[in-house]
């Protein structure tokens, strides 16, 4: 077999250079799930030299995860999705507690990741935070009502629906837009420092997630509360995607670093604020006093008359 | 009309994404296995709806309220229970909070329309 063997020599060399280039790379074993793929049909060439070695297996998978998830089979497969999907209940549980402590060393790609991402948490995460918005925005609504038995509570659900598209939209667009940028700034060649299209959408994903207590804790109808939960959620979440793609950025020249550092934040601070505003309308209060007091003074003058 | 309408699309949308995720993360259950599993779990909820109604019969106030939101809670504990019965053991040990994480979701948010329903004008 001529082709793979080609294959074979030009991925080593490339899993050289990046062994060479990150020694302290994770190496992940392969899950048993990818091996039954590989005899039903036509198996991509990287896997099929995998199994051929069996000296350098480890550097033939890490080449192959190094190089980003090569999922196995066609995307008409349903084995393609599930390979978004491998994770365990520890991981996921591992990445969301990453993604609200954000550490000056530690890259959320990198650390958490670890070249499995996955679809499973940040969908999950849109989701929840979707009916977590709608259904804080609907109770907080409620509470600001003055308790009149006459007023009509009406669930929302409309609400649910921007709530969905305005989020699924941010989730999936905003990642697409900066990926594409990323990978256009670093030219054709693949780099070390660029995160594939689903790491993207994986650390945006979980980086939401501390929007989901913030929007319950919204339900508390203080201001000055308020405003501080998106500040503080904001500033985590910001600096888990700042300090993911800094990395990645700051090999570029200062304007561009700079710009498309301010502009994460500018959109994920759109979003917190937009939330806030639409779905936890303060209610205009009549006050009691200035409609009263003419009414109080009225009927004094015209006591005293 | 339109109630009828996002009820029905919320329940078998819902259903159908919860199963894909079952099976995504590999779980051995079939897919319309699994959609049965879940419209049947539906039931207590159900049962919850037509109670709720009832005791709106006799007026909206806090009592209400409060005796709906018990009994929409119950409902919502045992719906998921008794699903989580059936789709936890198709699952491996390691994936079995994910799996069941949705189903909770789901009877959540069916359970809180259950109690912000308030019948006509």
């Amino acid at each position: 077999m001529a082709g793979p063997n080609d294959l074979q020599f030009q991925e080593f060399e490339a899993a050289a250079d990046l062994l060479s280039a990150d020694p302290g790379a994770s190496t992940l074993s392969i899950s048993a799930s990818n091996d039954p793929t590989i005899t039903a049909g036509t198996p991509a060439p990287g896997e099929d030299v995998k199994l051929d070695l069996s000296e350098d297996e480890e550097v033939q998978e890490e080449s192959s995860e190094l190089l980003g998830q090569k999922p196995s089979g066609g995307f008409w497969t349903f084995e393609y999705y599930q390979s978004f999907f491998n994770v365990d209940t520890v991981q996921v549980l591992d990445r969301l507690k990453g993604s609200m402590m954000p550490l000056p060393g530690r890259n959320f790609v990198k650390h958490y990741l670890r070249n499995n991402p996955d679809l499973y948490g940040p969908f999950w995460i849109c989701v929840t935070l979707v009916f977590s918005v709608a259904i804080s925005g609907n109770v907080s609504t409620f509470l600001r009502e003055p308790g009149n038995p006459s007023y009509h509570h009406r669930p929302q659900f409309h609400r649910v629906t921007i709530a969905a598209v305005v989020i699924f939209l941010y989730a999936w667009l905003v990642p697409i837009g900066l990926w594409g940028f990323l990978t256009w700034r670093q030219g054709a060649e693949r780099q070390v420092g660029g995160y594939s299209f689903l790491e993207t959408v994986c650390v945006y994903g979980y980086s939401l997630f501390i929007y989901i207590p913030t929007s319950i804790l919204w339900i508390i109808p203080y201001d000055w509360l308020q405003w501080t939960l998106i500040v503080v959620a904001m500033v985590i979440s910001g600096s888990v995607l700042v300090l993911t793609f800094w990395p990645v950025v700051r090999d570029d020249t200062k304007v561009t670093a700079v710009a498309t550092v301010v502009t994460i934040v500018v959109l994920h601070t759109l979003l917190a604020v937009g939330c806030k505003l639409y779905f936890f309308q303060t209610t205009v209060h009549t006050p009691p006093p200035t409609t009263i007091s003419p009414l109080i003074h009225t009927t004094l003058v015209v006591k005293t008359h | 009309m339109c109630l009828l309408f996002q009820v029905f699309v919320i329940i078998w949308f819902g259903s159908i994404v919860i199963t894909l995720n079952s099976k995504l993360l590999g779980g051995t259950i079939s897919f319309f296995q699994s959609l049965c599993v879940l419209g049947y779990c539906i039931m207590p909820l159900t049962m919850a709806l037509v109670v709720c109604r009832i005791v709106l019969l006799s007026g909206s106030g806090t009592v209400s309220f409060a005796v709906r939101l018990t009994v929409v809670t119950a409902s919502f504990g045992w719906s998921t229970f008794a699903s989580t019965a059936f789709l936890a053991d198709s699952q491996l040990s390691n994936r079995k909070a994910l799996v069941i994480y949705p189903v909770f979701l789901f009877y959540f948010v069916i359970g809180w329309m259950i109690l912000t329903f308030s019948p006509g004008k």
